[in-house]
């Protein structure tokens, strides 16, 4: 079974979040970027486990800079057989989704596995993007994933509930909690990480068709207004006349 | 300017977050087609009218939410209205349609989207980001534009009026995607992200035997009930109550957090509340700095008082 894991970069999720340049630019000033948590946790952990108990390659593909080389590393130290990266500025998801479709066209897949979403962008936008560039079925929002032979049982996730399917391979999906559990790389995978190959690609020309103008922080909020606990008449009314919410 | 909504059909009734999406279309300017699928009636989608939508297209044959199939729909009406602009919620099935349907109009796609347009210099729209810790405002520079909006983002107004239905027909190929089993927490609330109140329990509750105090709260409030990830991960509840980064992301008018310390991952998926109400013995918990209103004290004496304070307030208002 020959398996892609799109991988993304992103800002630890404890770091500060901040702006420069007059908002236009994420402060990267102290912040440690790890591989995107669904795309790792999730999409690439179960990738490894099903080529583990069943043979074949788990490879992850990039779209990014020189920068993000160390995440690349740090997910073939988590296994990962190869990586790849298509060299270009991420511009927008559209422009992201159509260098990995091109690669993935040519590579031909069975599955093409993405995190649910970044925790940066939160677009949750590539994954179905890549789908139908590539007339493929998408698993939005998986939460577990069997395979047997060429055909895939999931569950994902849907308004309410859970949905259990079944789909035929190739297809793509989107990883959700639930999925696989965090892997820790250990020296070995970290050694081993240093000489595994991670090919570095020309992107295909596409104007991206969206662009972040700017940024902005939420509004600091007013103090937190304490009531007493013996008197929830209180909270009620101003949750009634103040907060209009009841 | 034509402007398309697709909006899902349940069983009774259009989604709320689907009603949203179409006040949002209205107030683009233009004229508002929905399209949607499946078994409704006549006379129930032609009160999405009241929403500001002229015509509903109807495909009859769909009756179920295979993407790959809602997408050729979608684009398909698109192309037969003419229309520069498609919109629809960023719930679980928008994030799954939405993105496809951009691909295939060529069309750029901002998600998360939380508030109308500004035109002043193009068309730019502002949209959640950082996990909710930041706004990103998103440019769109193709002529055709996907909307996905976060639901609870815009309020479903009616402004009166009926739509025409009208059935449509489209080549919809084949559903990639079987569904084998459906399980859905049955019940009349609201579900998780549209809610508009949530009560979300967390590990000071200290077991699941005693949930019926969040229950009963959620019950008197017609509130739906949610958790934190150590709740879900222990098993105390479902995982699809579980908010927060990892979990489902909510902007509900109301969120009432009992037991929960508010760890950074917590409020990334709720700070997008309107109200924040936060219970907890520990008044150093991080939660209380989010809050807009907090109760220090214990949750097992506080929910009781709290859920009878709601009732006596309920009995006035009738």
């Amino acid at each position: 079974m020959k398996l892609l894991v799109c991988i993304s970069k992103a800002p630890d999720t404890t770091s500060k979040i901040a702006f420069t340049d007059g908002n236009t630019k994420f402060d990267e000033n102290g912040v440690q970027y790890i591989v995107n948590p669904y795309d790792e946790w999730y999409a690439l952990v179960r990738a490894l486990e099903i080529v583990e108990a069943s043979g074949g390659t788990v490879t992850t593909i990039t779209v990014g800079t020189e920068a993000d080389n160390p995440v690349i590393r740090k997910a073939l130290a988590i296994g990962a057989n190869e990586a790849i990266r298509i060299d270009a500025e991420p511009k927008d998801p559209f422009f992201v989704a159509k260098q990995i479709a091109e690669h993935a066209k040519e590579g031909g897949y069975d599955i093409v596995l993405t995190g649910k979403e970044t925790i940066n962008y939160n677009g949750a936008q590539v994954g179905a993007m890549v789908a139908e560039f590539l007339d493929q079925p998408f698993v939005s929002l998986a939460t577990k994933l069997d395979v047997n032979g060429n055909t895939a049982t999931l569950e994902r996730d849907v308004s309410g509930g859970l949905e259990v399917v079944e789909v035929a391979t190739p297809f793509v999906l989107s990883a959700a909690k639930g999925m696989a559990e965090q892997r820790i790389p250990n020296m070995r995978g970290i050694m081993a990480a240093r000489t595994k190959p991670l090919n570095v690609v020309a992107p295909v020309e596409l104007a991206a068709l969206t662009s972040v103008i700017n940024y902005e922080l939420p509004n600091a909020k007013a103090e937190c207004k304490y009531i007493d606990p013996e008197n929830m008449e209180e909270l009620v009314e101003l949750l009634h006349n103040e907060a209009k919410v009841i | 300017m034509s402007v398309l909504v697709f909006v899902e059909s349940k069983e009774n009734a259009v989604a709320k977050a689907g009603c949203e999406a179409i006040s949002y279309a209205k107030k683009l300017g233009g004229d508002v087609t929905v399209i949607t699928n499946g078994s409704l009636g006549e006379d129930v989608l032609g009160t999405l009218g009241e929403f500001g939508a002229s015509k509903v297209l109807v495909n009859r044959e769909l009756t179920s939410n295979n993407e790959q199939q809602l997408t050729r729909l979608i684009t398909a009406a698109a192309d037969s209205v003419g229309a520069s602009i498609v919109v629809l919620a960023q719930d679980q099935l928008g994030k799954a349609v939405g993105p496809r349907v951009a691909v295939k109009l060529s069309a750029g796609h901002a998600s998360s989207v939380i508030a109308l347009p500004d035109t002043s210099s193009g068309f730019a729209v502002k949209t959640n980001a950082f996990s909710g810790k930041a706004f990103a405002h998103v440019a769109i520079n193709s002529d055709k534009k996907v909307l996905s909006l976060m639901p609870n983002s815009f309020a479903a107004e009616k402004v009166g009026g009926q739509a025409t239905v009208e059935g449509f027909s489209a080549d919809l190929g084949g559903a990639g995607i079987t569904v084998k089993e459906t399980k859905i927490q049955s019940g009349d609330v609201a579900p998780l992200p549209e809610a508009e109140m949530v009560v979300s329990g967390g590990r000071g509750l200290k077991g699941p035997e005693n949930w019926n105090l969040v229950e009963d709260l959620a019950q008197t409030l017609g509130a739906t009930t949610a958790c934190s990830r150590p709740v879900a991960d222990i098993g105390w509840r479902p995982h699809h109550e579980h908010v927060g980064q990892t979990g489902i992301a909510i902007r509900p008018n109301l969120y009432i957090a009992v037991g929960i310390s508010g760890a950074i991952q917590h409020l990334a998926g709720v700070n997008g509340s309107k109200t924040i109400v936060v219970i907890n013995t520990d008044a150093e918990a991080p939660f209380f700095k989010a809050a807009d209103y907090g109760v220090v004290g214990d949750a097992f004496e506080v929910l009781p008082k709290l859920t009878a304070a709601i009732e006596k307030f309920k009995a006035f208002q009738n």
